[in-house]
């Protein structure tokens, strides 16, 4: 327990959790449909801006795991509710926090059935989310990954676009299959560890080679399902694609996330010596993932389907910082993941605007609307720029840590950077697909169909995308605040990695 | 008054005989039958603390056995409110009594420490059942109440049979009935075939009751041709007791007899992939949840089947939260299925339009039973294998989460239809105050045992530490 700065006084990260929930279970008992808007986004909102509370509060110098929760949950097998927050995830629970206002008011107008039940859904998402970046009890975290896919189920099943049974359906079969042995990989390491559900008591374990393999392939079935990683990545276009727009941003800014935050989390520091063993398999999926992601991308004429395709590849890029296993590929992994998060939760909205107006998600019909919708194109070309990374905005900073990481792997002992030329085609692939879309949308052709009927951005929107925009540039031209937030913690993680895969390799010689 | 709630199911049972003599005004036999399960449950509350001995030690009455009696009494409560139109209203009278004549069987072989006590009480409330299949009324059965009922009966009478022949056995090797002595006598015995064989048979019995591969066979056929209502009861009621008698019986072994530990690991998880791969092409809902209700009973299994105090505890929470999971999913059955017809999982096509509230109710009662958490059924599971991997069985809990991950498939296709399509003509439901009050309750019970299990679970560990 010595890893928890118990937090005294006010509980913040139960009170993230629990006040989303607090706001559904009033929204149960609200009819009018105005009122649960107003209502949803308050609760949103308030959620927000005590979040806030932990960024103003963060102890930058340590590793440690800060405003540290612990109370006893089920006695008879140890388990507890533990909560606390460091360095990697500070910026992921932020990020969900901050996000989740402007999903609700960008299904403002675009929900007009069953608002109170919508809005139900999403607050019981957010409250599943926070908790599995702040869960430090393997139960609690399992349990709220899991409950996770009800509401978000829900989210596409209802609400979603013509083919919504198929992509719900695909996605709740994928990402539970992917974690039945996530549990059992749970269940052994509680029986190994003196019945300890604690997630920091289980790193930097001696667990014997074999084991470690087969639960590090447990958590990557889970994790790159999630994240996803390709060849697991087919449930996401089809989720994204019929989700509602908030869905959609869900899924994307956030959802996401947690597969790579897994990695972290728990791959990292529980099976360090598989994660060695498996290293050049999961990097090269990564490049595939960037590769493919960019390439189908290219051929998409569904806007909807073009981001999410791109997302395979921007994901790959964060699976690729990752496993490089050095300071500036991690912690430009976790750059990536907020800077995914705001660019394309920024880009599914843009389209989601669109698609109120056209009611048409296909590029053709979205061409030629710079002449009408000067604002929303403003948005929509820095938005775009920043997705394939241009310098001055938020993905170049990411883009280039990981891409330097992958270079000094290449040449760490001697060797050429092969990875990180694998790579840099993905960055060409993002501009040419962003570019093209661009284009397209701004002047298209000859063709054009009639748009002048289209009106501008409302205010509600302009409010709704200002935030992005502000992220995009704040972390593009000055990125030192977020990354002086996840340093120590990177850090740590790193040199413990290091320390204990050198102890191995020196006791039982070259693991590969 | 340790015999209190026995009696008051029985007096229960001759009000409504008195009734049936007579020609009741429409509603009056439900009603009554409601007040005496309510009256059941306020005795079985009661005594929910007394402790002692009866008929010459053959009865024993402890905090686990009343603690089952409560839920058994509960879980009647439940079955008659949410029980719609299945029977004719004249054998209304007929049929509840049949029904506190099996529960008063039940009740009674929780309670029973005796191999012939066993007996008499297990055919006690198989007689009553196997009468309550046929009574379906045949505008909604059309003859298949007859080919379930004879198929119950037929079956059960020679798993009861083959009981009966184990037992035999037992009393052959050690020369007494009472399960007391016999717990002293059989672990020196457990290396003799002759032991193992006769536990075997015995256990078959309970098998039959709880639907365990390979005495599942009755399940899906009987479940469909029952009524809506009866089905409820078969598939909660009977299987709380069985699972009950199992750990007393299993429990007098410890963990002497490795062969019989391997004999319930393949039953276990036969039972786990043979339940959910034939629910997988199911379209009647009932099937479907006969089917599940055979995967369920494996995963109670697997907590039985690790010979351990915390096992048995978690695997009594693991019944009684089935029993939540699926008295809710009865309830909605129930209601939408007015007429008491039978139910294709179409039927529920467009029902958070036609009835959010039951929509909702269906959608937690399977998620629940999926095993999705913060429902009592991952919660359950999640302690049953916890101690099962902990006991060393890694092979038998990576089989059961598969499972979970076949299962989800079924249950979802029915939340599907449930939330994610239009009602397409297919009318409002109306469920009355009541039902709707009793679907709220359900709903907040499922999540509240799966979210602070703590209390269920110091309930049924204080069960089992009674019968140990």
């Amino acid at each position: 327990m010595d890893q928890l700065l118990l937090h005294s006084g006010f509980p913040i990260l139960s009170v993230l959790i629990f006040l989303p929930l607090i706001g559904a279970l009033v929204l149960l008992f609200v009819n009018n449909e105005d009122r649960c808007r107003s209502l949803a986004l308050l609760f949103t909102g308030l959620t927000a801006l005590l979040s806030l509370q932990l960024l103003f509060n963060f102890d930058r110098g340590t590793s440690k795991f800060q405003f540290a929760e612990h109370r006893p949950w089920l006695e008879t097998f140890n388990i507890n509710y533990t909560l606390g927050v460091d360095g990697i995830s500070i910026l992921l629970v932020l990020l969900t926090t901050l996000i989740m206002p402007f999903c609700v008011l960008a299904s403002w107008s675009y929900i007009k059935t069953r608002v109170q039940p919508f809005m139900i859904c999403l607050l019981v998402m957010e409250t599943a989310m926070v908790g599995v970046f702040v869960a430090l009890d393997f139960v609690l975290f399992y349990i709220l990954w899991e409950a996770m896919l009800i509401p978000m189920y829900l989210l596409i099943g209802i609400w979603g676009g013509p083919r919504k049974v198929y992509a719900s359906i695909k996605f709740f079969l994928y990402t539970l299959a992917g974690s039945v042995l996530l549990l059992v990989a749970i269940i052994w390491l509680y029986t190994t560890n003196n019945a300890s559900f604690f997630i920091p008591d289980m790193m930097w374990q001696n667990y014997p080679l074999n084991a470690q393999i087969l639960i590090f392939l447990a958590f990557f079935l889970a994790f790159a399902i999630k994240v996803p990683m390709f060849p697991f990545h087919t449930w996401l276009p089809a989720a994204h694609v019929e989700a509602p727009t908030a869905g959609s941003v869900i899924l994307a800014s956030i959802l996401l996330k947690m597969g790579t935050y897994g990695f972290l989390r728990f791959a990292l520091p529980i099976t360090p010596e598989a994660t060695v063993v498996m290293l050049p398999y999961v990097l090269w999926l990564s490049i595939a993932g960037i590769i493919y992601g960019g390439l189908t991308a290219l051929a998409q004429s569904d806007m909807k389907k073009l981001i999410a395709y791109s997302s395979v590849g921007h994901m790959g890029f964060v699976t690729l910082g990752i496993f490089v296993l050095n300071i500036d590929g991690v912690e430009g992994a976790i750059l990536q993941m907020v800077n995914h998060g705001v660019t394309t939760g920024a880009l599914f909205l843009c389209v989601g605007m669109i698609y109120e107006r056209t009611h048409s998600r296909e590029l053709q019909k979205a061409t030629g609307l710079g002449k009408y919708m000067p604002i929303f194109i403003t948005y929509l070309a820095f938005f775009s720029l920043s997705s394939f990374g241009f310098p001055g905005t938020n993905s170049f900073v990411g883009e280039f840590m990981i891409l330097a990481g992958a270079f000094q792997f290449g040449t760490a002992n001697g060797g050429f950077p092969y990875l990180a030329l694998a790579a840099i085609p993905g960055a060409v692939l993002a501009a040419a697909y962003m570019l093209r879309m661009l284009q397209k949308i701004v002047w298209g052709g000859t063709n054009n169909p009639d748009q002048s009927w289209i009106t501008d951005l409302n205010r509600r929107e302009i409010i709704t995308l200002a935030p992005f925009l502000l992220f995009v540039f704040w972390i593009g031209l000055a990125p030192q605040p977020f990354l002086d937030l996840m340093h120590t913690s990177v850090t740590n993680l790193l040199q413990q990695f290091h320390a204990y895969t050198l102890q191995t390799v020196a006791t039982s010689g070259p693991v590969f | 008054m340790l015999f209190l709630p026995e009696l008051t199911v029985l007096g229960a049972g001759l009000v409504l005989f008195v009734i049936s003599l007579g020609k009741p005004a429409a509603g009056t036999s439900k009603n009554v039958a409601t007040a005496l399960a309510a009256l059941l449950v306020a005795t079985s509350l009661l005594s929910l603390q007394s402790t002692g001995d009866l008929f010459s030690s053959a009865y024993r009455v402890d905090f686990f056995s009343q603690l089952c009696k409560v839920l058994l009494a509960v879980g009647t409560l439940v079955v008659l409110l949410v029980s719609g139109d299945g029977i004719k209203e004249e054998n209304l009278p007929e049929y509840y009594l049949f029904m506190f004549v099996a529960v008063l069987g039940l009740m009674m072989l929780i309670s029973s420490v005796e191999l012939v006590a066993i007996f008499v009480s297990l055919e006690l409330s198989s007689f009553a059942v196997y009468i309550m299949v046929p009574m379906r009324a045949n505008s909604t059965g059309a003859g298949r109440q007859f080919e379930a009922g004879m198929k119950y009966l037929l079956f059960g009478v020679v798993a009861t049979g083959v009981m009966l022949f184990g037992m035999s056995y037992l009393f052959g090797l050690t020369g007494t009935t009472s399960l007391a002595t016999l717990t002293e006598r059989l672990p020196e015995m457990f290396n003799r075939p002759a032991a193992v064989v006769a536990m075997a048979m015995v256990l078959a019995g309970f098998f039959y009751k709880l639907a365990i591969f390979p005495l599942h066979f009755w399940v899906p056929d009987v479940y469909e041709g029952a009524a809506n209502e009866t089905t409820a009861f078969i598939a909660t009621i009977p299987k709380l007791a069985a699972v009950a008698l199992l750990i007393r019986l299993v429990s007098m072994m410890d963990s002497h007899g490795d062969m019989l530990v391997n004999a319930l690991m393949v039953c276990a998880v036969l039972s786990m992939f043979y339940g959910n791969l034939s629910a997988l092409a199911q379209t009647d809902i009932k099937r479907i949840l006969g089917f599940s209700g055979i995967s369920h009973a494996g995963f109670a299994l697997v907590g039985i089947l690790t010979f351990q105090h915390i096992g048995y505890s978690t695997a009594l929470f693991y019944i009684f939260g089935y029993l939540a999971m699926n008295l809710i999913c009865f309830l909605v059955i129930c209601t939408v299925a007015s007429n008491g017809r039978n139910l294709e999982i179409a039927d529920f096509t467009g029902m958070h339009k036609r009835a959010p509230l039951l929509a909702l109710a269906l959608a937690v009662g399977l998620f629940a039973l999926a095993g999705i958490p913060p429902f009592v059924g991952f919660t359950g599971k999640l302690l049953v294998l916890l101690e099962a991997l902990r006991q060393g069985h890694l092979l038998l809990v990576i089989f059961a989460a598969i499972n979970t991950a076949i299962a989800i498939y079924y249950y979802l296709s029915i939340v599907r239809l449930t939330f994610c399509s239009d009602p397409e003509g297919r009318g409002t439901v109306t469920a009355s105050p009541s039902v709707n009050l009793l679907a709220i309750l359900l709903i907040l019970v499922i999540i509240w045992m799966g979210v602070m299990p703590k209390t269920f679970l110091a309930l049924t560990s204080a069960a089992v530490s009674a019968i140990l």
